[in-house]
């Protein structure tokens, strides 16, 4: 078979034209979509506004802490270096560091607030897990696989909120109340909250705001704009803590 | 080749002596029996023959760890076309009710350590030492 020039130049155009027909067509049908891409639209998006104002942590209440420690077998260590954590009480000039005037009798300084992991938009702790034990769901929990950590603490390390607990010692035995519904933890892992998705996944509030009798726990989707949360920080002038670090924490603080 | 005797007295001795477990309980009638596990009263293998769960229920359960944790996939719809959930302590042992006559035996038995109840409860267990 014999190909002039001319021949050969216009079959090489159609080849190359049907090559980036298809390559177009892909991009604008479902096939061609990026992976992970159905993830950045995930309808979902949970977060938690706090309003330390209905909180009744003057009075010693500590349902929320109470209620979470139950529901997920969380240990008490009256040792600091062994304390494990998932919601505490932080005072307001350690979890705002950045707020605040600097005087002593600035009324927010003598205050509390209740903090936990912030199920951050882009968080430092998955980045730096060398395993993936903990990674981000699409509807933006920060999980952990307690399975697969080596208890290695990078997590805790790059976390900026001290969000994450690790187990020095075996934590079955200063359990309080062991609720065999959730597993425990073992000596050598990291935990944190995981916000209640076990829960979650039944239909039912996370455990905390389920028990907090004031109402200064709201839990909602972000995504959804009549949702509870987005009602309260459309009316309301919200902080974040430590927003400036770029990792987009998800609890919100009412002013 | 003098000392023949002695060598073939003192192999056999040897021998005598390093097979004497074997030996003793032929001699008091306890020799190894396999492990017998104490079985659910209705049988449905909802999740694989008895066969296969023997030799891969470990498979299964990771792979059920996995879709639950990492993928959220909490139910499953076993062979007699019920929904389960993926539960060791709930699903699997609601029938296999008993942790020391069933997964105990084969894996004391084979000297198989499991890590699942460093976390997982015993629910029986622990609602027994609530009481």
């Amino acid at each position: 078979m014999s190909l002039d020039r001319r021949a050969f130049l216009g079959v090489a155009g159609l080849s190359a034209l049907a090559v980036a027909g298809t390559r177009s067509l892909d991009a604008l049908t479902r096939r061609g979509r990026a992976e992970g891409a159905s993830e950045a639209r995930a309808a979902t998006r949970w977060a938690m506004v706090v309003d330390p104002g209905k909180c009744r942590k003057d009075d010693g209440c500590t349902g929320c802490i109470a209620a979470c420690d139950r529901a997920h077998n969380v240990p008490h260590f009256s040792e600091r270096a062994h304390e494990v954590k998932w919601i505490w009480r932080e005072p307001f000039d350690r979890a705002f560091p950045d707020h605040g005037g600097s005087l002593p009798e600035d009324a927010a300084r003598s205050q509390s607030v209740p903090v936990l992991c912030n199920h951050c938009d882009n968080p430092p702790c998955v980045r730096v897990c060398p395993v993936q034990a903990t990674w981000k769901r699409a509807d933006g929990i920060v999980m952990m696989d307690y399975h697969r950590c080596i208890g290695c603490r990078y997590c805790m390390a790059a976390c900026p909120y001290g969000a994450r607990s690790f187990n020095w010692l075996d934590p079955r035995p200063r359990i309080k109340e062991p609720n065999p519904e959730f597993p425990t933890r073992t000596k050598g892992v990291v935990e944190k909250c995981n916000f209640c998705e076990e829960r979650l996944a039944l239909g039912r509030p996370p455990a905390c705001v389920e028990a907090c009798t004031e109402g200064a726990l709201v839990f909602g989707n972000l995504k959804d704009p009549r949702s509870e949360v987005r009602r309260l920080l459309r009316s309301r002038h919200a902080l974040r803590r430590k927003p400036e670090l770029g990792t987009g924490p998800n609890v919100y603080y009412l002013v | 080749m003098n000392d023949r005797g002695l060598i073939l007295g003192g192999l056999l001795l040897f021998v005598g002596l390093i097979t004497l477990p074997v030996w003793y309980n032929v001699a008091a009638g306890t020799p190894s029996r396999p492990p017998e596990l104490k079985l659910p009263a209705q049988g449905k293998d909802p999740f694989g023959t008895a066969e296969y769960m023997r030799a891969s229920h470990m498979s299964l359960l990771v792979a059920w760890r996995d879709e639950v944790v990492r993928g959220g996939e909490r139910t499953v719809v076993g062979r007699d076309g019920k929904t389960y959930a993926k539960s060791l302590t709930r699903t699997c042992m609601d029938c296999h009710s008993s942790r020391a006559e069933f997964c105990d035996r084969c894996h004391g038995y084979t000297s198989a350590r499991v890590s699942c109840w460093d976390c997982h409860a015993d629910r029986r267990l622990a609602e027994g030492s609530a009481r």
